[in-house]
């Protein structure tokens, strides 16, 4: 299990810096920062055993982490994007 | 004059570090542990969140000078460091489950090789800085970044002002995580030398999961800053 998930980690590494050197476009971030959320998903749910984790209260803490940071790059990048003036 | 039951508990707690007088069970116990570290984790999300969120403003406004700048890592020492720390992450699981299941040689031997791959990292970060020393691109004094094209834009240039701001964003998160990683391993250095001693039963393990969970998370922040400060525009 813990293998798997590692081999996981290491392809999505070898993926995201081979697809660094291919012409995608707008897409080259889309494909680095979606492998990048799939790693870190898979770090936090079975290595850090966020999955199996007996306590509701530890989910709700990496929940609430995650929205406050959401909140944090949604919000300031809306502003900035959308400031044709600037 | 102590309490003499006061002190009787006292007595029976450093024997039984695996159940506390306040707590219900050693599941309880452990939960409530690990739970402080995910909150503990949670102020970590924000802290590096802000400079994240630095660095998502500056690329959206600099866009092509950050490509530019970018473009001047040596992004296989990055993707080199990302295996190495995901090498470290997978040691530190078996760590955890060695301790979980009582396996002592390879609860210790986890625990080195992660410290081993943890300077690994450490070693090819510093190669990967005394480069940037060697080619001024360390925001100060003698920075320089004259005369380098921008990405997909022909016979335009880098604003070396802004390429500055790219470097200083670099420096202060791959050093802060760097920072990280020291205090990782100084607490990698105690966990060996508390498991050498035969502290950790699988009824108490409780530092070595909480030790992990710091780890991975360190893990996680490096996840992201590999493809944002190495592999950004990268293709010819």
């Amino acid at each position: 299990m813990y293998f798997t998930i590692w081999v996981a980690l290491l392809v999505g590494t070898y993926i995201t810096y081979k697809a660094a050197f291919i012409e995608l476009g707008p897409f080259n971030a889309i494909v680095a920062l979606g492998i990048a959320t799939i790693k870190a998903t898979l770090v936090a749910l079975f290595f850090m055993h966020a999955w199996h984790a007996s306590e509701k209260l530890t989910k709700l803490v990496v929940i609430a982490a995650l929205f406050f940071l959401l909140l944090l790059l949604g919000l300031t990048m809306t502003d900035y994007a959308t400031r044709p003036w600037s | 004059m102590p309490d003499s039951t006061a002190v009787g508990l006292e007595r029976e707690e450093q024997q039984r570090p695996e159940l506390l007088h306040h707590f219900a069970d050693p599941q309880q116990q452990r939960d409530a542990s690990s739970l402080g570290m995910w909150v503990f984790l949670a102020t970590e999300v924000m802290f590096f969140g802000g400079l994240f969120c630095a660095y998502l403003i500056y690329r959206h406004w600099y866009f092509g000078d950050f490509g530019a700048a970018s473009k001047s890592i040596d992004a296989t020492l990055g993707a080199t460091n990302t295996a190495v720390l995901i090498c470290s992450s997978l040691t530190v699981v078996l760590a955890v489950w060695a301790a979980q299941t009582a396996r002592r040689t390879l609860l210790l031997a986890s625990l080195a090789l992660t410290m081993i791959l943890g300077l690994a990292f450490l070693g090819i970060k510093a190669v990967e800085y005394k480069d940037k020393f060697e080619e001024h691109h360390v925001p100060g004094a003698s920075f320089s970044f004259d005369n380098v094209p921008i990405p997909g834009h022909p016979g335009e240039y880098a604003n070396p002002r802004h390429a500055q701001i790219f470097f200083s964003l670099y420096f202060v998160m791959t050093g802060l995580h760097a920072l990280h990683m020291i205090v990782g391993l100084g607490i990698f250095c105690w966990l060996f030398y508390a498991a050498w001693k035969g502290r950790f039963t699988p009824e108490y393990h409780t530092p070595v999961e909480i030790g992990g969970l710091y780890w991975h998370f360190v893990d996680i922040v490096w996840i992201y800053l590999f493809p944002l400060l190495y592999l950004i525009d990268r293709h010819p």
